[in-house]
């Protein structure tokens, strides 16, 4: 299968070259996008400013006016560094990122892989970035880093757990492990028998929404779970020692992150690519597809960016406690009762 | 206690309603008998602005019994701030019309011609503290003669802890020790700094860098043209 | 000096003995750590050196004089109206509150007395000026916690009350508007009007905080409980203002000081709290805040007419005598101790100054708390550096 059904065939490395390619854009125009419209421009709508207006028309060429300076900078490392850690780790941090998008359909033949255990494949790879971040914090031979460093291992194992437990409840409703087929499911379900949405898992499945809207905020290190970067405690955590290039890897690794997760999340829960009132095997989703999952995806990610920008931080025994003794059992407790469901119906 | 200024600031209180004053003057009173009473010859003079303020000087040897009786029998639990006066004529000139500094720092300064302030004085360091009763919201202010020219005195930690940093920044500025004082470090000053900048002996290095500007940038009051302010300049 | 030298070697030495003795009841490595002098959260260059265990705080010990000015040696050498130049420097948040306990106690000695007017608009000012200042307060402790959208709020609203502040006296940050006698000037048109909009928008930004911040309630699991200073012990470290206020201590000097300001004609509440924690700081400020307001819209309806100055020389010689004024500033109490020798410049000026006394308390609060709460404990004191260090 191509990406796209074309009518002409295309040799494997074709193929390979467009995969590559779209990857690429799939990682960036997330991440791009998020930044712009959200960091840039919510962001300032909701602190009443108006944000960057000088670069091209309302700022919107600020991006690239950002990159360029980041890509000027000098590469700098301290002294004390691990030299290869200290250097490898933005992109262990963003080779997670890249992994994790490949799981995403974005369309009935728009894939990058299609395989039976894709959740499994993209739970596990996101939590590959954990030991980015541990990579920098210790190797950046900063106080600030290393603290930084240790609270994100801490955090994301931390909500690594109730993330898979809330999917969990996804996996048992749709009663497989394939990104695709759970797209499917969902399209193709009906709820009471009337199909005219399909039966998106957002409504069966509201707390395991919840809940992974919450792990994928803390995932992400975002406001109320920004521990690992709190500047005005830690400076900005394992960040700290980081300039120019390697910087700003890390910044697209971020973004770009929230982005795929509000891809996955409104994959899982939303409907990924499918849009309502449409047959989804109509080979129109190959180009449509796309264009709706971003849309869900930036429904989802405004409410992420959303809560980002109005709370105050937790503290980090505050957040562990959150997560072990709120988000854990409510997560089993989820998963029980759409076991017990799926089996009565 | 005789010192000139004592009248000049009872002529403050007169402009206050006599009603008021009578009040807050009884408790004044009555405190500063109670601290008579109980320190007894450590008490060395007591001055009392009717309405307004109190003070006494008590002995150096004093000091932290002092704190102990003000902050137990008086309830004076508030520390307020804890400071120094260097009574020594500068040696250096102050005068408006002196360009910069005279440097007559070699000048011995005659001691006897010290002039104390309010409850007088004998030594040329006194150390000023003032405690308060937020409850009654009198307060008081205490001054203690010290000895010698590098004087040590008890620390006021025991009694009141916020007295620790007052205490270091007395230390650097004045050269004043503190005995039993946990940390007594320099507060501002980094740790190689020579000297004791608030003692009127030290050198204000930026007056005589760049000469004071002196009185030429008194403003004129409203109502008031140049020509008036140039004359009344003049005169004085 | 050989006794400083041999202090610091024996607390040295002592510090040395403290870790080993940690080290061996915990075995693990402590860690200092160095929270400044160049750190997002101290408003500054505020150093504090904390020892941690994991990340509690063992001990902490505040280092400052990065940016000390020696203001009370320069002082010496300034005539008094030179003075308030400098003293405006001191809580540059507020710095009109700065100008006013100096004036007072110079006027104290002087046996002048300001007209109503003067004072009725000093006044206004003085709480202007500590809206101005509490404002970004407000906004800043919830940055200190990681929410940054209500700092913006503050820099937005704080602005229009520097505008008043600028229109009277010409200066935004630094008025030096305060005079022996009065003030320098008088108001200009449209200033009272203009002046109750603004309060207006201050009073609907006080809602938002209340919604926005009082109400969130990973604030209050962040703040409440947090930093606990009981009253006494406030009391006997200096604490002052807000801070000794939101231990449940009644005292505010505008109600009971009786200075030469005219807080006891308006109607105006103090506000208390019983917890004395982080929470109980940031409440009080809030409220305080409200009661500004209030305070500033009486006096803009009830300004008497007359003459700003009073009949004071040319050339201001103040007669000898010493004279203490406090007056209830943004930060807490700010004091002046003026020595006068009866001379064109103070022979001796102590300031007393709020900050100076509200942090020297954090070795003692911070024993034990976690580094996140270092910075929470910290922003609800509310220090500013130039109040530290003078």
């Amino acid at each position: 299968m191509t990406v796209f059904n074309l009518a002409i065939e295309l040799a494997y490395w074709q193929q390979t070259v467009i995969r590559s390619v779209l990857a690429l854009v799939a990682v960036l125009l997330p991440a791009g996008t998020l930044v712009y419209l959200y960091l840039f421009k919510m962001m300032s709508f909701m602190q009443s400013r108006l944000g960057p207006m000088e670069a091209g028309p309302y700022g919107s060429l600020q991006l690239l006016a950002e990159v360029g300076k980041f890509l000027q900078k000098e590469d700098l490392y301290p002294r004390a560094a691990d030299r290869v850690v200290f250097k490898a780790a933005p992109f262990v941090v963003l080779a997670s990122t890249f992994l994790l998008v490949l799981v995403l359909p974005a369309g009935p033949d728009a894939w990058f892989i299609n395989i039976d255990t894709g959740v499994f494949l993209a739970l596990a790879v996101s939590s590959i970035s954990v030991i980015g971040i541990l990579m920098a914090g210790w190797g950046s031979a900063s106080k600030y880093s290393l603290i930084g460093g240790l609270r994100a291992a801490g955090q994301l194992v931390a909500y690594e757990l109730p993330l898979v437990l809330a999917v969990m409840g996804v996996v048992i409703q749709a009663g497989t492990l394939n990104v695709q087929e759970i797209v499917l499911a969902q399209a193709n379900g009906e709820i009471f028998g009337w199909g005219g949405i399909g039966n998106p898992f957002l409504i069966t499945q509201f707390l395991g929404f919840i809940i992974f809207l919450v792990a994928v905020q803390a995932e992400l290190t975002q406001p109320p779970f920004d521990m690992p970067v709190a500047e005005s405690e830690i400076v900005t955590g394992y960040l700290t020692e980081y300039t120019g290039m390697r910087f700003l890897l890390f910044f697209i690794g971020e973004f770009a992150t929230a982005g795929i997760f509000s891809a996955l999340a409104a994959t899982f829960f939303l409907g990924g690519w499918y849009f309502p009132g449409l047959d989804p095997t109509d080979n129109l989703f190959n180009l449509l597809g796309p264009v709706v999952l971003i849309g869900k995806m930036l429904l989802v990610s405004f409410l992420i960016f959303w809560f980002r920008f109005t709370y105050p931080r937790f503290r980090e025994d505050q957040l562990q406690q959150l997560a072990w003794k709120v988000l854990v059992p409510l997560s089993l407790l989820n998963i029980v009762a759409t076991g017990v469901l799926k089996v009565i119906f | 206690m005789s010192s000139p200024d004592t009248t000049e600031e009872e002529l403050v209180d007169e402009s206050i309603e006599p009603q008021e004053e009578l009040v807050i003057d009884e408790e004044r009173n009555v405190l500063i008998s109670s601290l008579e009473k109980d320190l007894g010859d450590d008490l060395v003079d007591s001055h009392v602005v009717p309405g307004v303020d109190a003070w006494i000087r008590v002995t150096q040897e004093s000091w932290l019994e002092t704190a102990k009786v003000l902050f137990e029998k008086n309830e004076m639990i508030f520390f307020n701030f804890l400071s120094a006066i260097d009574w020594k004529p500068s040696p250096f000139g102050r005068e408006m019309d002196a360009a910069i500094d005279a440097d007559s720092s070699d000048e011995v300064v005659d001691e006897s011609e010290m002039e104390w302030g309010v409850t007088g004085g004998q030594n040329r360091f006194q150390l000023l503290a003032r405690v308060h009763n937020p409850s009654t919201n009198i307060g008081i202010h205490l001054k203690t003669d010290l000895e010698g020219e590098y004087p040590e005195v008890e620390t006021w930690i025991p009694v009141y802890p916020g007295a620790n940093w007052h205490e270091r920044e007395v230390m650097e500025m004045f050269g004043i020790s503190f005995t039993n004082h946990p940390n007594l470090v320099n507060l501002y000053l980094p740790s190689e700094f020579e000297g004791h900048p608030l003692r009127k002996d030290f050198p204000l290095l930026s007056r005589r860098a760049k000469p004071w500007p002196g009185i030429v940038d008194v403003e004129l009051m409203p109502g008031e043209d140049d020509d008036e302010s140039e004359d009344t300049g003049e005169e004085t | 000096m050989n006794l400083e030298a041999s202090t610091q070697q024996l607390s040295y030495i002592a510090n040395q003995a403290s870790d080993a003795r940690v080290n061996i009841e915990l075995e693990t490595e402590g860690m200092t750590l160095n929270l400044g002098p160049q750190h997002p959260a101290t408003h500054g260059t505020l150093r504090i050196i904390v020892r941690l265990d994991g990340e509690q705080v063992i001990s902490a010990e505040p280092v400052m004089g990065y940016m000390h000015r020696g203001y009370e040696k320069l002082s010496e050498v300034r005539t008094y109206p030179q003075v308030t130049t400098l003293v405006n420097r001191i809580d540059w948040l507020g710095s009109f509150a700065n100008e006013v306990p100096f004036i007072l106690a110079a006027e104290r000695l002087m046996e002048v007395e300001a007209p109503p007017r003067a004072q009725w608009i000093r006044t206004a000012l003085f709480e202007l000026s500590r809206i101005a200042n509490v404002v970004l307060f407000l906004g800043d402790m919830a940055v200190q916690l990681g929410a940054t959208t209500p700092v913006f709020y503050a820099f937005r609203d704080r602005e229009f009350v520097l505008n008043q502040i600028e229109s009277v006296t010409g200066g935004r940050f630094h008025p030096n508007f305060d005079r022996i006698g009065g003030i320098k000037d008088d108001l200009p048109k449209g200033w009272i009007q203009e002046t109750k909009d603004v309060l207006a928008r201050i009073h609907s930004f006080c809602d938002e905080m209340q919604d926005l911040v009082v109400g969130n309630e990973i604030f209050q699991t962040r703040t409440r409980g947090i930093g606990i200073i009981p009253a006494d012990v406030g009391l006997s470290y200096g604490l002052s203002g807000a801070n000794i206020r939101s231990s449940g201590v009644d005292w505010d000097l505008r109600r009971d000081g009786g200075v030469g300001l005219i807080h006891d004609q308006l109607d105006w509440k103090v506000w208390t709290h019983p917890d004395g924690d982080s929470f109980a700081r940031y409440w009080v400020r809030l409220q305080e805040v409200r009661e500004s307001c209030k305070m500033v819209d009486q006096i803009l309806d009830g300004i008497p007419s007359g003459p700003i100055m009073a009949k004071v020389p040319r050339i201001i010689k103040v007669p000898a005598g010493e004279a203490y004024v406090e007056t209830e500033n943004p930060l807490g109490i700010m004091g002046y101790y003026i020595v006068s020798k009866g001379d064109l410049v103070p022979y001796r000026v102590k300031i007393r100054s709020a900050s100076f006394n509200n942090v020297s308390i954090t070795p003692w609060v911070l024993k034990g708390v976690y580094v996140p709460d270092v910075i929470s404990i910290l922003a609800s004191l509310y220090f500013i550096l130039g109040d530290i260090d003078r």
